[in-house]
């Protein structure tokens, strides 16, 4: 039987056969010999059986906080579970959905018998990179003609983020970066991870179930010079509650005072409001400046392209020149990542984009999904009033893009999954999308029990 | 008027700190390569004004970044496309091409495709592993469906982005639980093993390999390195066709390489970019792997579906780890899973559904067994008649099999720095400068110019 017999005093041996150790002095039941027939010698692999892991000191992880709702969701065997979890676009009828004009690309580009699957370039699809980048900034963007615009191919927002940060993290001064408090959960792990320093500004006010616009701008006001900021393009993810245009206007002339560099996430854009300028305005604002700013674009949501990761990372520089440079050290975050992105995607992605009757009619599709999501908001409010569940909830219809949060506390959202079969994330946000007029009364109704009955 | 914000940029810095000059000279040569960029029109504009003061005189954040040098496999077929010599051949990237020098869908996806089009399915958020159907196949191609590894669940296998995507998943899950390992890399090895093990913050050495006395394997060096590594160590192997030289080492071989990595309690970690694609058979490219596992020992392996089902751009692998039991093969899938969420969140469902119909097709998958034997007897007859080409071309006596024993895609030429640029600069055949060619990018027609390349720079230059 091999290790444990290393000549060295604490070799890698000694440390994994000391976390084995541990493990089964810990607990006997779970001790991996303790009758565990699934490590059992097998026939044709006589000389293992019952020998130790180097992986023993690997605990489980945890599910993922989000996606686990989903997990929980599916193994429910109840006929009126509501998965109010993910984030991810459901019809009236409860079904996911994919956009005919994406339906239409893709039968496009799968006929094209001139389509070839050669790598992509590091930076990926190039007319996906500019149409993107106009997409965002606007068609007529300085920025874009000016060409000091960096845009590269990554895995939809949480891919752009990483690698943004990661460039950041290389070659940026200050490695320090602000998120809302609260924020998307994965947020903190990609910039952890990336090499960067997290801290938190004010954001969400639970008294008003609104934006905290004082703290936010003193906790910014405070901030290191030059550190980086994250914010939310629109339709901020979990609360719905966005800043208004004066309030983006403010929060922008103080990150200009003190050379704070905005990271924007952009994972709604066309579907907060329904109009894609809109929704980029706190965007282009900055950059009208003539200032640097970093945006991290997803199509997940907006296209409905969930499964095929299509993102894109733009870095606004100040020149072309410097704009060349970024160019080129991104591509080295890239390369030792997963050297080039997925074609797929992308490829619809521009196949929409450049054509003027599919962008007209993604617009289209994509205003039909955002006026869902509002009229679900009315309902879930009416129905709440008509039933006199106590609280203000005109946050409701106030908040803005596919969450709501709802301001029920753990306890309440634990009742809501075991009494309900409500799943949504302990925070008390629910996505909006998954609601219909036929699952409402459900969700009025638990809401309803939660609050009356749990503080 | 073009002096205007040079003057505000003066009285700005005179509050700063020393090296105050430095400062201003450093400001005043960032705009003005703006203003020579932007040109006369937009000086002149109104615009141009007002945009540039109202941030100031705000340098760009990002203005002491320097030009990183190009990717060296991949920046070799940006100066192929930029050459107009009418025999210029592209021997840089491991893509494979038809005879007619032609980038090659295989039949088998483009019918997967259409019938993923006819069934037209969501494109919903896969698990962050990937795709089941996909993580199944993938495994089972790899150790066969009766393998023990398999019926005992003792495989964790997460879906990762091709060959890189995966590699990097290992290396990460290496840097946060092996956190005083390091891994041995074969000398040479594939050029990105190397920025990966480093951005993941993973120590590496390297272990002897090529002996460019023989143009072959220095199996004593080899053996020697691994041992004298310290214990537990991952010795990163290629599962077959060894990138860049395309020399193996036989079934013998290999069964000494793991005595020794037992011995020492090392970890194999293999990287397999090219099964069936080497020999044409799936299981004959998966023996190294399959040897290693049936000694019963704990081992990691990159797979990638680039290569043989030319999917390059789809980005589609896996990352497989066999470990002891069942149990904790859940707990090692579980914390792979945490780094992949900080990094993509999920991975892309296309490919992963193309090689999951495919595999589990039987018709499919007989088909694309006789495609990829094709692909791989195209690559060995081109090896055999260059090989014939530089035999009968050269009388200097040099024994040229080497390019018959090799294996795969590659083969390493034995040619120097200097030789592979008289190859591009005089003949314009585009190379690694390693000495590697891609036999996938030669067709039969050229060989006998390769080989009066290869002659040329082998003997005249130095």
């Amino acid at each position: 039987m091999h290790g444990g017999n290393a000549s060295g005093s604490s070799s890698p041996a000694d440390r994994r056969l000391s976390a084995l150790v541990r493990h089964l002095e810990g607990s006997s039941r779970d001790g991996i010999d303790a009758g565990n027939h699934s490590i059992a010698a097998a026939p044709t692999s006589g000389s293992y059986g019952g020998r130790n892991s180097v992986f023993d000191h690997v605990v489980m992880g945890p599910e993922d906080p989000i996606l686990g709702v989903t997990v929980a969701y599916n193994k429910d065997p109840s006929p009126v579970k509501m998965n109010l979890g993910v984030g991810a676009y459901r019809t009236e009828e409860g079904k996911p959905l994919v956009l005919n004009v994406v339906r239409r690309a893709e039968q496009m580009l799968v006929n094209d018998s001139s389509r070839v699957k050669e790598y992509l370039p590091i930076v990926g699809l190039a007319d996906f990179n500019k149409l993107s980048a106009k997409l965002i900034l606007g068609a007529d963007s300085p920025a874009v003609q000016e060409n000091r615009v960096t845009t590269v191919q990554c895995l939809s927002g949480t891919g752009s983020l990483r690698v943004g940060a990661e460039f950041l993290a290389r070659h940026y001064h200050q490695h320090t970066i602000l998120i809302p408090q609260p924020t998307w959960g994965n947020h903190p792990k990609v910039f952890g991870l990336a090499g960067l320093s997290v801290k938190t500004y004010r954001y969400y006010d639970p008294s008003t179930r609104g934006l905290d616009f004082e703290g936010l701008m003193e906790d910014l006001g405070s901030a290191p010079s030059g550190a980086i900021v994250l914010f939310h393009a629109c339709a901020h993810n979990p609360t719905g509650v966005d800043p208004t245009a004066q309030q983006w206007e403010q929060i922008r002339q103080l990150a200009r005072s003190k050379a704070l560099l905005p990271f924007f996430d952009s994972a709604y854009q066309g579907f907060a409001s329904g109009n894609l300028d809109t929704d980029a305005q706190s965007v282009r604002m900055f950059v009208k400046d003539g200032g640097e700013c970093i945006v991290a674009q997803s199509f997940a949501k907006n296209m409905g392209l969930y499964g095929e990761r299509v993102g894109a990372l733009s870095i606004v520089c100040r020149n072309a020149d410097v704009a060349g440079r970024v160019e080129s050290q991104l591509k080295l975050v890239i390369r030792p990542m997963y050297s080039n992105p997925p074609i797929h995607g992308a490829s619809i992605v521009a196949t929409v984009l450049k054509d003027r009757n599919m962008f007209q009619e993604w617009t289209v599709e994509l205003k039909a999904m955002a006026d869902r999501i509002i009229n679900m908001r009315t309902q879930l409010f009416d129905a709440l009033r008509s039933r006199g569940t106590p609280g203000d909830w005109s946050h409701i219809i106030k908040q803005i893009g596919m969450f709501t949060f709802t301001g029920l506390n753990s306890k309440q959202v634990a009742f809501m999954t075991k009494e309900y079969h409500i799943y949504m994330t302990s925070d008390g946000r629910i996505s909006m999308a998954g609601l219909s007029s036929r699952t409402v009364p459900h969700l009025a109704d638990a809401i309803h029990a939660a609050v009356t009955r749990l503080a | 008027m073009a002096s205007s914000p040079i003057l505000s940029l003066a009285s700005s810095t005179a509050s700063s700190a020393l090296p105050c000059r430095r400062r201003f000279l450093h400001n005043l040569k960032a705009t003005s390569n703006q203003m020579t960029f932007l040109g006369n029109d937009h000086i002149n504009s109104k615009s141009f004004f007002r945009t540039s003061m109202s941030v100031a005189v705000e340098n760009s954040k990002f203005t002491d970044i320097t030009m990183a040098p190009p990717d060296p496999i991949l920046g070799v077929s940006e100066a192929f496309r930029a050459d107009t010599n009418e025999m210029k051949l592209n021997l840089g990237v491991g893509a494979y091409r038809t005879e007619d020098l032609q980038p090659y869908v295989l039949n088998v996806v483009k019918k997967a495709e259409t019938l993923m089009l006819e069934w037209a399915e969501n494109k919903e958020y896969l698990p962050i592993e990937g795709l089941a159907a996909f993580n199944k196949a993938t495994a089972e191609l790899l150790f066969g469906t009766e393998n023990p590894v398999i019926l005992q669940q003792r495989v964790a296998t997460v879906q990762g982005l091709s060959g890189t995507g995966s590699l990097r998943l290992a290396a990460a899950l290496i840097e946060r639980y092996f956190p005083s390992s390091k891994v041995l890399i074969s000398s040479p090895t594939w050029g990105n093993h190397k920025n990966i093990f480093n951005d993941a913050r993973v120590p590496w050495s390297e272990y002897r390999y090529y002996d460019p006395k023989t143009v072959g394997l220095d199996f004593d060096g080899m053996i020697s390195d691994i041992k004298a590594a310290p214990e537990g160590s991952f010795v990163l192997l290629h599962g077959c066709a060894h990138n860049p030289t395309g020399i193996d080492p036989t079934p013998e071989q290999w069964e000494i390489i793991a005595d020794v990595i037992q011995e020492k309690n090392h970890i194999p970690f293999f990287d397999v970019a090219y099964q069936g694609f080497a020999s044409g058979s799936l299981d004959k490219d998966a023996s190294s792997v399959r040897m290693f596992a049936a000694r019963g020992l704990e081992l990691l392996i990159a797979q990638s579906y680039s290569k043989n089902l030319g999917l390059y751009a789809e980005r589609i692998g896996a990352i497989n780890v066999v470990c002891s039991s069942s149990d904790v093969a859940h707990r090692v899938k579980s914390q792979l899973k945490r780094l992949a969420r900080p990094m993509y969140s999920n991975p892309p469902i296309h490919g992963a559904r193309i090689v999951a119909n495919i595999v589990g097709n039987s018709d499919l998958f007989s088909e694309w067994k006789e495609e990829m034997a094709s692909m791989a007897g195209r690559i060995k007859s081109v090896r055999k008649k260059l090989y014939d080409s530089l035999c009968a071309k050269d009388n200097s006596g040099k024994d040229w099999s080497f390019i018959l024993k090799q294996i795969g895609m590659f083969s390493f030429t034995g040619l120097n720095k200097a030789q592979s640029d008289n190859m591009t600069n005089k003949w314009h055949v585009y190379m690694t400068k390693d000495g590697r060619i891609s036999l996938a990018g030669l067709s039969s027609a050229n060989c006998e110019y390769l080989a009066d390349a290869i002659i040329d720079s082998y003997h005249n230059v130095s």
